[in-house]
């Protein structure tokens, strides 16, 4: 149908159906119609209009803040549109509630899991439609339901597991199951493979792939081009509360719908100089580092950094770089080996210190590390700094200069809404990194760790953040990047180490290597035997 | 030294330290219960010692206008559900903090049963002498050694308070209403997504609670001696609440809570009565703090293996 290339066209077959008195929506999962809501001082959805056909996985893809979620939101009776229609496989439904959108089959994935951490796998499952016995709840027979669909869609789950014990994979799975258990035909999946490894993303899109072949239908929100690309049949952009496009997957490309969501051609990689590297500035000798449990994680790693330089690490996660970042940056005690920083030994020397020398750090979990959530942003522009000449005289902090240079940083770094008093929690997950980012930036450190600072941003955040880092390298700041997204080592790098089971497997240049390469290595295989094999 | 192991052997080898300890067990029981059924849906009631308080009250109440202690009991469950009803008012409706709201109710239920005390009875401290709720005897039970002196004859209450606990294990884990209850305790917002009214769940936690609690204070008035004095409740509300956490907020586990907490008590009573002891009237305050200081090594021992639901105490605001 040619409606599927244009919007425009669809409002124009839209009003040919009009014409005739009827609306032929029947080969249709679902379509939202106009919908417009409104929050104070926000239009969230502007006249949105959404056609999915029954059966396929469509792509509901945009920056944060676009809308995909809020008009999800409708379609599940979380919320209620101002104006609107929605046609659930042609037939004009309301729903006002989850209740509603269960009765239609549809049948939601929230980003965050909505499950209960201390129950189990079954009790969760059949939450609010449980099977009964007389007065009794028959867990034997939601059980065996259970088993039934696990195998059905190849989605395994162990069904008596609690909750807190299961990986974020597992979660995600159950979350998939309780949906089917209702009955859903229609699925929606809110940004799915943001807390999922590379390998879990796999697996999903397996699942996605059974539950379509068994005629399911599939919504499935993000932000990840490739994604896109890799699994689904259909593609509805919005941008800023709008469609800004409507194409078949195989009709169009990364950079095309790269476009439609921010409005301009967008650099998929980074332009930037050579690197004018200067003197070594930071390095770590033998170094060794327990992980929680006392097992260690950091098995004797070498590595240095010199100013002007952005030395990458990739792996995949939780092969040791989180405690290494950590025994960098004073928060995690270095069992053996040093940590050398300008010459000096500040092994196990406290944060603070480090700080007070010119080591910035950009933490992996920005809520929990990065910001305090419940200060505004001028207090968390100045943390770790409160206690400078600059903000305070020794016993007060200086309200009008934090206030001055904190509006100075939201105009400098593009920080959204440009309001010094708004809550580090309302902010979007790229404006608290850009807070994040000015903070540690603005007191110009010689050297700087900067971990996974992109995960789950949007493509506009995540250039704006790797400019950033970018222009920060070609000020002379030593930067340590530890990232798992294989991407961005590859744009941001003019080195780079690869990780695995707390080991660097080896080192290279980002021209004089493949993507091939890399994952070897991420998979355990030390460069010198690679290159022997090749030679 | 000889006299005080005579002394506590005395205590353990009498059948009236069992039957005691069941007697000192039954209001905490009944409360820390109330304590569960709340928390559980995610609602904290530290107004429990409010609510027993009242229900100590109108058990007395209405055992004295209708000469009837049965009725003097369904007196005290009213004024208690009505309790728990303004602090479900205030921290479900209103999603206030709950620590005030339960904190109010307990100022609110002393200044109502210490004023009303001397408009109805005339006189402040205590009451008349009402009705209390006739005891089941065993009949030839009785005479048995040792157990008979036990069980022999018993409040009905007691037998109520265990029978509750039972009660309360199969409807929180075993019936579709508890595993909703335990859901919106640890996790409304989910519980919602799949159509559970998380402000009922919680409206009937937090009733409950005002039941059992008031069960318990009625227990305190009109279970064996028919009268109320003044703030009778006495802290029992918030040891029942050391119970229902020592009993990591499962039914059962806070029965045995509360029963050592009775046992310590009446240890406590027993000990003091040892002639053998010649004990000076100073020193029987020192005995007091017996059950007050297991509290503490109790609790300071469970410390981190105890766990409260996950959303407990945090109001449910539907955005």
């Amino acid at each position: 149908m040619v409606g599927e290339i244009f919007p425009y066209l669809f409002v124009f077959e839209r009003m040919v159906f009009v014409e005739k008195g009827k609306k032929d929506y029947s080969d249709y999962a679902v379509v939202m119609e106009q919908i417009v809501k409104k929050f104070p001082g926000v239009l969230a959805n502007d006249h949105v209009d959404l056609f999915v056909k029954r059966g396929e996985i469509h792509a509901l893809v945009g920056e944060n803040g676009a809308g995909k979620t809020t008009l999800m939101s409708q379609l599940y009776g979380l919320i209620n549109p101002n104006s609107g229609k929605i046609y659930i496989n042609g037939v004009e439904t309301k729903i006002k509630n989850p209740n509603d959108a269960i009765t239609a089959k549809i049948g939601m994935v929230h980003q965050h899991f909505m499950l209960v951490d201390r129950l189990s796998v079954v009790e969760n499952v059949v939450l609010g439609m449980e099977p009964s016995r007389g007065p009794f709840f028959a867990i034997d027979k939601a059980r065996d339901q259970i088993k039934k669909l696990s195998k059905r869609f190849g989605l395994y789950v162990e069904p008596n597991a609690i909750i807190e014990d299961l990986p974020v994979g597992s979660q995600q799975r159950v979350e998939i199951i309780k949906v089917l258990y209702r009955g859903a035909e229609i699925l929606v999946l809110d940004e799915p493979t943001a807390v999922l490894t590379p390998q879990e993303t796999e697996e999903l899109f397996k699942i996605l792939r059974t539950l379509k072949s068994q005629g399911k239908t599939i919504i499935f929100i993000t932000h990840k081009l490739h994604e896109i690309m890799a699994v689904t049949d259909s593609v509805t952009v919005m941008r800023l509360g709008k469609v800004t496009g409507i194409v078949k997957t195989s009709e169009t490309n990364s950079r095309e719908l790269a476009r439609m969501m921010v409005g301009r051609d967008v650099l998929l990689r980074v332009e930037k100089d050579k690197a004018k590297v200067g003197t070594e500035i930071f390095k770590v000798e033998d170094l060794h580092v327990k992980e929680n449990r006392g097992i260690e994680a950091v098995k004797g790693v070498n590595l240095s950094v010199r100013r002007g330089e952005i030395v990458g690490v990739a792996g995949v996660a939780g092969n040791g770089q989180t405690e290494l970042v950590e025994a960098i940056t004073g928060l995690r005690k270095v069992e053996e080996g040093h940590v050398i920083f300008k010459k000096t030994n500040i092994t196990n020397i406290s944060p603070k210190r480090r700080r007070e020398m010119g080591m910035g750090h950009i933490p992996e979990d920005r809520l929990k590390h990065g910001l305090v959530t419940s200060f505004p942003l001028y207090y968390n522009f100045i943390l770790g700094r409160h206690d400078s000449p600059q903000f305070c005289d020794g016993s007060f902090l200086k309200m009008p200069e934090i206030k001055r240079s904190s509006e100075e940083l939201v105009k400098r770094f593009d920080v959204r809404p440009p309001s010094i008093d708004i809550l580090g929690a309302n902010l979007s997950g790229g404006n608290q990194q850009k807070v994040i980012i000015a903070r540690e930036f603005s007191f110009n450190p010689d050297f700087m760790a900067v971990a996974q600072p992109t995960r789950g941003l949007d493509i506009g955040a995540i250039e704006f953040i790797h400019k950033t880092i970018i222009s920060m390298r070609d000020k002379g700041v030593g930067i340590l990047l530890v990232s798992m997204e294989l991407e961005e080592i590859f744009s941001l790098s003019d080195r780079i180490l690869v990780m695995y089971e707390g080991q660097i497997m080896g080192e290279v240049t980002p021209d004089a290597t493949s993507t091939e390469e890399i994952g070897l290595m991420m998979a355990g295989h030390r460069l010198e035997d690679l290159r022997a094999q090749e030679a | 030294m000889n006299a005080w192991i005579q002394a506590i052997i005395n205590v353990f080898i009498n059948p009236i330290f069992y039957k005691s300890t069941l007697n000192q067990s039954t209001p905490l029981i009944f409360a820390a219960l109330g304590g569960v059924y709340s928390e559980t849906t995610g609602v904290v009631n530290i107004a429990l010692e409010g609510i027993m308080l009242i229900g100590a009250f109108g058990g007395v109440v209405g055992s004295y206008f209708t000469g009837n202690p049965w009725y003097g009991l369904a007196v005290a469950l009213l004024l208690g559900v009505s309790m728990a009803a303004l602090h479900a008012w205030a921290s479900i409706r209103y999603s206030g903090d709950q620590i005030i709201s339960g904190a109010a109710i307990i100022l609110l239920a002393q200044g109502i049963t210490g004023f009303s005390l001397v408009e109805l009875f005339g006189k402040p401290g205590s009451t008349d002498l009402v009705r209390s709720i006739p005891l089941v005897n065993l009949g030839s039970f009785e005479k048995t050694p040792f157990f008979g002196k036990i069980f022999g004859s018993l409040s009905p209450l007691v037998y109520i308070a265990f029978a509750s606990v039972i009660f309360s294990w199969y409807l929180i884990y075993k019936t579709k209403l508890g595993l909703r209850m335990r859901s919106v305790g640890n996790n409304p917002e989910a519980a919602d997504t799949l159509g559970i009214n998380v402000y009922n769940i919680r409206y009937f936690g937090v009733l409950m609670s005002g039941i059992l609690a008031a069960c318990g204070g009625a227990f305190l008035s009109i279970g064996e001696l028919g009268q109320f004095t003044e703030n009778m409740s006495n802290g029992r509300g918030f040891i029942a609440l050391a119970a229902m956490i020592i009993g990591n907020w499962s039914p059962t586990g806070a029965m045995w809570a509360a029963i050592l907490f009775g046992a310590a008590s009446a240890f406590n009573d027993q000990l003091q009565s040892q002639g053998i002891l010649h004990l000076a009237t100073n020193t029987q305050y020192l005995f007091g703090m017996i059950p007050y200081i297991i509290t503490l090594i109790v609790v300071g021992g469970l410390v981190g293996k105890s766990r409260a639901p996950s959303a407990d105490g945090i109001p449910y605001i539907k955005d």
